[in-house]
């Protein structure tokens, strides 16, 4: 193929250095799940406690923005580099879908008898 | 880069998902599609908000989120779920190890825990409709079924990716050609799980309330 190779040839120090941050980032990985099911657990208590929910629903919004977060920078990895474009078109679908969610929201009114 | 030639776990590249060109393109690529996924999901979600609890005015109060959505199989749903994405970031952990058979089992638990979910999701939509909440019942009912349905069909295909991807590639070991494969693969089911954690947000625990 018309492809210049990149062969790679790492010394032993060099490979276990990358086996190293790997399992590094699979731990932080792991801590990210924790807190994500933390967080659907505190969710689903909240709920379930019938607080207002002026006070519930603003939170557990919050909480469902940081696990998308989550799950887009490290699950995803979107933290690491090079993902400026990437990062562009994600932002910008999310944009487009707040944007979609506000209008439909406050622009639609259904008169219902009951 | 011949994408067929074989690998130790010494020589495999750091990014073997854009170590071709055509891995790079996928890659990009994909996260396009996913970027157009979130403005379909936010035109459902949207329409789901408007017609939530509304239809014909002798639909009455016996379907609405408070009187139908049952808090405890959901939870037991966003479970499975989000073991489900972890279990995928394990696959993608092994198989940026070069190890194949890790990426084959991890890839195999998230088909089986996402077969669990399909399963409870459509024991869920099949209880309302022996209910009497059938898709035609209300604009509230049409609105729900689109959004969790398409959510699950999301799903039904992920898990017949996933399931051709670890057929197919049994016998081939991990190479450049594969590695994107499963790569993107990976992305999708943990995009599958960033929808669904608006959906129970959303749908279910909001409607509870």
């Amino acid at each position: 193929m018309a492809h210049h190779e990149e062969a790679v040839v790492r010394t032993p120090v060099e490979y276990a250095y990358e086996r190293k941050k790997r399992s590094d980032q699979m731990k932080m990985q792991v801590v990210t799940f924790a807190l994500m099911i933390f967080l659907t657990l505190i969710a689903f208590i909240a709920v379930n406690a019938g607080f207002s929910p002026y006070y519930v629903a603003p939170i557990i919004l919050v909480f469902a923005g940081i696990q998308v977060v989550l799950q887009l920078y490290y699950f995803m990895h979107m933290n690491e580099p090079n993902m400026g474009f990437i990062s562009f078109f994600m932002w910008s679908g999310i944009f487009i879908a707040f944007i979609t969610v506000l209008c439909f929201v406050t622009i639609i009114w259904w008169h219902t008898a009951w | 880069m011949d994408v067929n030639k074989e690998f130790t776990a010494q020589t495999w590249p750091d990014h073997p998902e854009q170590a071709t060109l055509e891995g790079k393109n996928k890659f990009v690529g994909f996260w396009l599609f996913l970027a157009c996924e979130i403005v379909l999901f936010a035109s459902l979600f949207a329409t789901y908000l408007a017609l939530k609890n509304r239809g014909p005015a002798s639909m009455g109060e016996e379907f609405t989120t408070q009187s139908l959505f049952e808090l405890p199989l959901v939870f037991a749903m966003t479970m499975v779920l989000l073991t489900s994405s972890l279990t995928s970031v394990y696959a993608i952990y092994h198989m940026k190890n070069h190890n194949f058979k890790g990426t084959q089992t991890w890839m195999g638990i998230t088909v089986i825990l996402g077969a669990v979910f399909l399963a409870l999701e459509i024991y869920e939509f099949n209880h309302y409709v022996h209910l009497g909440f059938h898709y035609t019942h209300s604009a509230f009912s049409s609105a729900f079924y689109t959004l969790v349905g398409t959510h699950g069909a999301h799903v039904l295909l992920g898990l017949c990716w996933i399931t051709s991807l670890i057929i197919r590639n049994n016998k081939r070991g991990l190479n450049l050609y594969n590695a994107p494969k499963y790569y993107v693969a990976a992305l999708y089911w943990h995009f599958i799980d960033v929808v669904w954690v608006f959906i129970f947000t959303v749908v279910y625990l909001m409607g509870a309330m």
